[in-house]
């Protein structure tokens, strides 16, 4: 293996308040280059506060395959939504 | 291995629009065409650097410098969207370059023309990027994810280009008759190659109906030729000059542009490496590659040494 840089990550928050969102990848051979290129790459319309970048092999991630199983317990909780309980019309600001 | 249920709970997703995301079961042959069709459209965006970065130094104000550099930038933005979703599926940045320079990979080949004059910049941005623009609104909705949600950011960035494009042809129309005539010969001679850029007719393209069908495709070629044709031909009225095409009439019965015969035996000609400057294009990117390396190694090298705690960090 010769020497190709690392896969990096890239998160930006495009606005203060709001949260960091998956923009894509990147190859760079160290964070600070990372961070140098995802500002290049993903930013270039002033679209990023603030930037993220983690070396992709440090993302551990769930198997798609078990998402039924992973979330089943959730899907039968229907009291945990708002529209399980019937409530009078007349109350107001619930 | 034919595996009959994860082929039916995927094809599923694609028909009710689910997307496909990186580490879903895929077919094997969607996986094979998405590889070779999002690294060669990364391919396109990095070698299409090439016939407009050939302006820059040239270009007649500074406004009009800073905005094709601006332009020939997003083009290497795009091609690393591209790069970076196609590794997604499990082949790398080295093996796609390597396939690029090698000849095994193919890119479009509407940039194995050459610039002759500072118009085809107009004409690239309006046709070139026009056709692009047809091509990719559609791959926003692609049934993979990462290619899907690339191409959305690409477009966001493309209409500036195309508009760029045709502010320069509007400019030269409004000048000298020097100036009107190289702008009307750009036009000439990048026409018939952009419309080309749809690819083959529909009856010549054999692997369509399956890219439709796994939603990778979303229109046929035929059919956003078309919708480019008549959306070109009622612009360039705008301009003032004429396509050069003399068969380009409206047809009130079909409701559409009806337009020449194609001349199918250049297309070809062009795709199989013999077009104007095919040779020139990959030697461009083999020297950039070669010079580039001791950059790359030096990179590597440096961030080894201040990972091993040898350098202090400035």
């Amino acid at each position: 293996m010769n020497n190709e840089w690392p896969l990096w990550e890239v998160f930006i928050r495009s606005k203060q308040g709001l949260d960091h969102k998956h923009a894509g990848s990147l190859h760079a051979a160290d964070a600070q280059m990372a961070i140098e290129n995802a500002r290049d790459v993903y930013t270039r319309r002033m679209e990023g506060v603030s930037i993220w970048v983690v070396e992709s092999k440090y993302i551990h991630a769930s198997n798609p395959e078990d998402a039924s199983s992973l979330y089943d317990p959730a899907n039968d909780k229907a009291y945990r939504h708002p529209t399980f309980y019937n409530l009078p019309d007349e109350l107001k600001q619930m | 291995m034919l595996n009959p249920d994860e082929e039916k709970i995927f094809q599923d997703k694609v028909d009710n629009e689910i997307k496909i995301e990186p580490k879903d079961w895929m077919p094997e042959q969607y996986r094979k065409t998405l590889i070779r069709q999002m690294s060669q459209h990364a391919h396109s965006e990095i070698v299409g650097m090439l016939p407009e970065g050939n302006w820059i130094t040239r270009a007649p104000s500074l406004k009009r410098k800073a905005i094709l550099i601006a332009k020939v930038q997003d083009e290497a933005g795009h091609g690393l969207y591209l790069y970076s979703g196609a590794e997604t599926l499990n082949i790398t940045r080295e093996e796609m370059i390597d396939q690029l320079l090698s000849g095994k990979a193919k890119y479009s080949s509407i940039f194995n023309y050459p610039t002759i004059t500072w118009a085809d910049i107009g004409a690239i941005g309006w046709l070139v990027d026009g056709a692009a623009i047809m091509n990719q609104i559609p791959l926003c909705r692609c049934s993979y994810g990462p290619y899907a949600r690339a191409m959305i950011r690409i477009c966001k960035e493309e209409s500036f280009h195309q508009r760029q494009g045709f502010e320069i042809l509007l400019t030269l129309s409004k000048g000298t008759q020097a100036q009107r005539n190289m702008a009307q010969d750009a036009i000439n001679r990048w026409w018939w190659p952009s419309i080309m850029m749809f690819g083959p007719n529909d009856d010549a393209s054999p692997h369509s109906a399956q890219s439709i069908a796994w939603k990778i495709k979303r229109f046929s070629n035929d059919e956003l030729r078309q919708k480019f044709i008549d959306m070109c031909a009622e612009q360039i009225k705008i301009l003032g000059f004429t396509l050069p095409d003399e068969k380009l009439t409206w047809n009130p019965q079909r409701n559409h542009y009806d337009f020449g015969e194609i001349n199918w035996a250049e297309f070809w000609n062009v795709v199989n490496g013999n077009g104007p400057c095919n040779k020139e294009r990959m030697a461009a990117r083999i020297k950039a590659h070669e010079e580039g390396a001791w950059v790359r190694e030096a990179a590597s090298a440096f961030a080894e040494k201040r990972k091993s705690g040898s350098q202090k960090v400035a």
